[in-house]
């Protein structure tokens, strides 16, 4: 490395990925394809701003261990059951289906056979950090669609294991390895049970312990370190890291703590898979292309071709509608990170032979560039034959909670339980960890977290809410939230808790209609029940609470409409509108009175 | 047991229910449900409602005629205690043969129900729906009490009408008791 400072780097990082990826968003080519482009042009191959790439294309896959994480995180163990048919069965369907052909056209370009193999099975995984993302951006990842393509790359992260395993055994100098093939399993025995312990048993308490100190960096620092620890554990037991991520991210899915660990996490994931697209771009050797451009061209075209064809062709199998396989097909061709590990692995052990190692890096990232172009084609097919036929529904995503509920104390229970009883899903979001721990023990879905942190809020869906019960207590951030909700969901109705008048001017100010005095109604009760204790009927004085109410709601209008003018008119106005409702009352039971009279029976007057 | 149910909006603006309602108030074997002021809210407590209809054998609809029928929280009783499965309808054998009294006060006297008249028709004419209500439940439909010209009779009169409701009523007891009530008793 030559001698830039860490903080020089970082800053051609950052400013090529400012650069770069608005403006791929901006021609709606995705973002993975801007990171790239960035990696091309400060990389050894354009500006040369940047040299060490192995480095940090190895440092940059943490993001797709996080991002691993993040996903795991969001599979809860009922719906992780449910996947195992897209992950054993879509799997193992696509690896046959791809792999087969791959392999034998290794073969007849000239590989050996174990070169063959080891190249093919390879070239057959996908990458899970393009394929995700471009998903995520797209919204297709709580899609039919989306659930079928993740559980294909997940089978091909479980495949991968013995695909690294296999490339020594393929090796000509075959004596120095092997044996060791039982050590190696006990290993990932081992590695796996103990993330599975750990994740079960021990993360819990520690984040409740952490949570209750209030101190939110080092909830964020514990979070971080609970991931990479994870993942070196399985790096050293010879397992994918992000395998293992995904895992310790699954046995946490369940836990109040998941929606604060994912607007913890998000960000550093964010940041650490534009770093590693950014490395694959830098990677891309434009020597290589230079001087062989038509034999990379074919291999490039040719692995992708054959990818696509076989994706086309297995999609039906496993379950892919009709007019979505040309998708699927794109966003699974390209070649994978995993393929950089294994052909590293196999030119040292000398399984490929020349520099087909090479050559096959720079194709299988020269396929990854491919993607967003591949899959903005097929999103164009797409439309075209819909065009044509009619479109069909789109699916309701069961697990999407419709509502929110923002604080869950005396007020929001309340509100949840309802819901709750109506068999509706709803979000609960609180920070308060006693708290939480109670209401689980009573069996709520409850999350922990500050509602008025907008990452929180996006992580609990309020993108695809409905409607938002902002039962916070404290002012100020209930105001907050509001703030939050009207500027970057808008779609969330806001049903909203006011503490008393002046806090409920302040919502109205901020456009909410459809607001709560906390105490109102539960006040108006205890003076119906006094009324009757006094003699009054409980339906005449349900009546005057009634009327008590409408009242009281179009005085408050009339003096919000004018901000309230001066205290003591304010005053006046407050003191009139009462002897109002005083005649109002008056009138009433004369009217009443009036209903014994003869209406309906003096004949004569007809 | 006879179960009386009450609706009047303002009992204690009432003149003829609460003239009606004192004279039978405490007769024995008598349990009065009052629905306005059981259900201020309109939400009726549909199990009690029943498990009140179940042990009585005589059932009493007591009310003033509003709009030709009954008060809206006597219409809502109807539609929410009344259900398919309990009261009607396969397996709704609840009320069946138990008996029913319907005392019905109305504003019009004898020369606005007729023909021509302030209400276009006899008071016979605005009966049947809530007998066929009755019928419909399996329940026996007793001649019923209707106090006419609500307004205009004095309190002799009144007096006197309370006082034929409670014989009634006393007799309807007595026939309890010598198992001439309703069907299951
Ligand atoms: C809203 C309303 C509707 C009424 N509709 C009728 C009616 O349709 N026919 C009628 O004869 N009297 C009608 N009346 C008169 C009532 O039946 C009469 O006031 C009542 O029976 C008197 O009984 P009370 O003293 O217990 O209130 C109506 C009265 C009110 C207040």
């Amino acid at each position: 490395m030559h001698e830039r400072s860490f903080l020089v780097h970082a800053i051609v990082y950052l400013a090529a990925a400012v650069v770069c990826v608005p403006l791929a968003s901006r021609f709606r080519l995705g973002s993975v394809l801007g990171y790239l482009a960035a990696g091309c042009l400060i990389g050894p191959f354009g500006l040369a701003l940047v040299s060490d790439v192995d480095a940090i294309l190895h440092f940059s896959e943490l993001g797709v261990v996080l991002m691993l994480f993040l996903i795991g995180l969001e599979l809860e163990p009922a719906r992780l059951k449910a996947m195992r048919g897209a992950v054993f069965g879509g799997g193992t369907v696509q690896m046959l289906a791809c792999g087969a052909p791959l392999v034998l056209a290794a073969r007849a370009v000239g590989l050996p056979w174990g070169g063959a193999i080891v190249a093919g099975l390879a070239l057959a995984l996908s990458s899970t950090a393009i394929a995700v993302q471009t998903m995520r951006e797209r919204g297709l990842l709580g899609a039919p669609l989306g659930k079928t393509a993740f559980g294909v790359l997940l089978f091909q992260d479980l495949a991968a294991i013995p695909l690294v395993g296999l490339v020594p055994l393929l090796s000509d100098d075959r004596g120095s390895h092997g044996g060791s093939a039982g050590l190696a399993l006990a290993k990932v025995v081992v590695a796996v049970a103990a993330v599975v312990v750990a994740g079960r048993f021990l993360t819990r308490p520690v984040l409740r312990a952490i949570a209750r100190t209030n101190l939110r960096e080092v909830f964020t620092a514990f979070a971080l370190l609970l991931v990479l620890g994870i993942a070196e554990v399985m790096e050293l037991a010879g397992v994918s890291m992000a395998l293992g991520a995904f895992l310790a991210g699954a046995l946490l899915a369940s836990s109040e703590y998941r929606h604060a660990l994912e607007t913890d996490i998000e960000p550093f994931k964010g940041l650490l898979m534009g770093l590693f697209f950014i490395a694959v771009g830098m990677s891309i050797d434009f020597g290589l292309l230079a001087s062989e451009p038509v034999r990379l061209a074919l291999l490039v075209a040719g692995f992708v071709a054959i990818k696509t064809v076989a994706l086309v062709a297995a999609a039906g199998p496993i379950g892919v509608a009709r007019g979505e396989r040309p998708l699927f097909a794109a966003l699974l061709s390209q070649g994978g990170e995993f393929a950089f590990v294994v052909f590293g692995l196999a030119r040292a052990a000398r399984v490929l032979p020349g520099d087909w190692d090479k050559a096959l890096t720079l194709a299988v990232a020269l396929s990854m560039a491919l993607t967003p172009l591949l899959v903005l084609a097929a999103e164009m097919l797409r439309r075209r034959v819909e065009a044509g036929a009619a479109r069909e529904a789109d699916p309701i995503e069961a697990e999407d909670a419709p509502v929110l509920i923002a604080g869950f104390g005396r007020f929001g229970q309340i509100v949840g339980r309802l819901l709750f009883a109506s068999g509706l899903k709803a979000t609960v979001l609180d920070h308060d960890p006693d708290q939480i721990e109670m209401l689980r023990r009573f069996g709520f879905r409850v999350f922990y977290g500050d509602a008025t942190r907008l990452d929180l809020l996006h992580a609990a869906g309020a993108g695809s809410a409905r409607v938002i019960v902002n039962a916070i207590d404290d002012v100020e951030s209930n105001l907050r939230l509001v703030d939050l909700v009207r500027s970057h969901f808008p779609q969330l109705a806001i049903v909203a808790r006011a503490r008393n008048v002046a806090h409920l001017y302040e919502l109205e100010r901020r456009g909410v209609t459809i607001i709560e005095r906390e105490l109102f109604e539960s006040s108006l009760l205890a003076g119906r029940h006094a009324l009757e204790l006094l003699g009054v009927r409980p339906f005449e004085a349900r009546e005057r609470a009634d009327k008590f109410r409408r009242h009281n709601e179009a005085m408050l209008t009339v003096l919000g409409a004018d901000g309230g003018g001066d205290d003591s008119q304010r005053r006046a106005r407050v003191r009139e509108a009462r002897g109002e409702l005083e005649r109002q009352f008056q009138k009433d039971v004369e009217e009443l009175d009036r209903r014994e009279g003869a209406d309906w029976h003096r004949d004569d007057e007809r | 047991m006879i179960l009386v149910i009450q609706a009047h909006p303002y009992p204690d603006r009432s003149r003829a229910n609460r003239a009606l309602g004192r004279a039978i108030h405490d007769l024995d074997g008598l349990e009065i449900r009052s629905l306005y002021d059981l259900y201020p809210d309109f939400s009726i407590d549909v199990g009690a409602e029943q498990r009140a209809l179940e042990r009585a054998t005589t059932v009493v609809w007591q009310h003033p005629i509003y709009w030709y029928t009954a008060p809206a929280l006597l219409k809502l009783w109807f539609e929410k205690v009344l259900t398919p499965g309990w009261a009607y309808g396969p397996g709704g054998t609840a009320l069946v043969g138990k008996r029913c009294l319907w005392v019905a006060t109305a504003g019009g006297d004898e020369s606005s129900y007729r023909e021509g008249g302030m209400h276009g028709q006899p008071f016979e004419a605005f009966v049947p729906v809530i007998r066929q209500t009755a019928a419909f439940c399996g329940m026996r439909w007793l001649e019923p009490l209707v106090v006419d010209g609500a307004h205009r009779i004095d309190e002799a009169e009144l007096s006197g009408l309370g006082e034929r409701y409670r014989e009634r009523l006393r007799e309807l007891v007595a026939e309890e008791g010598r198992g001439e009530g309703g069907g299951d008793a």
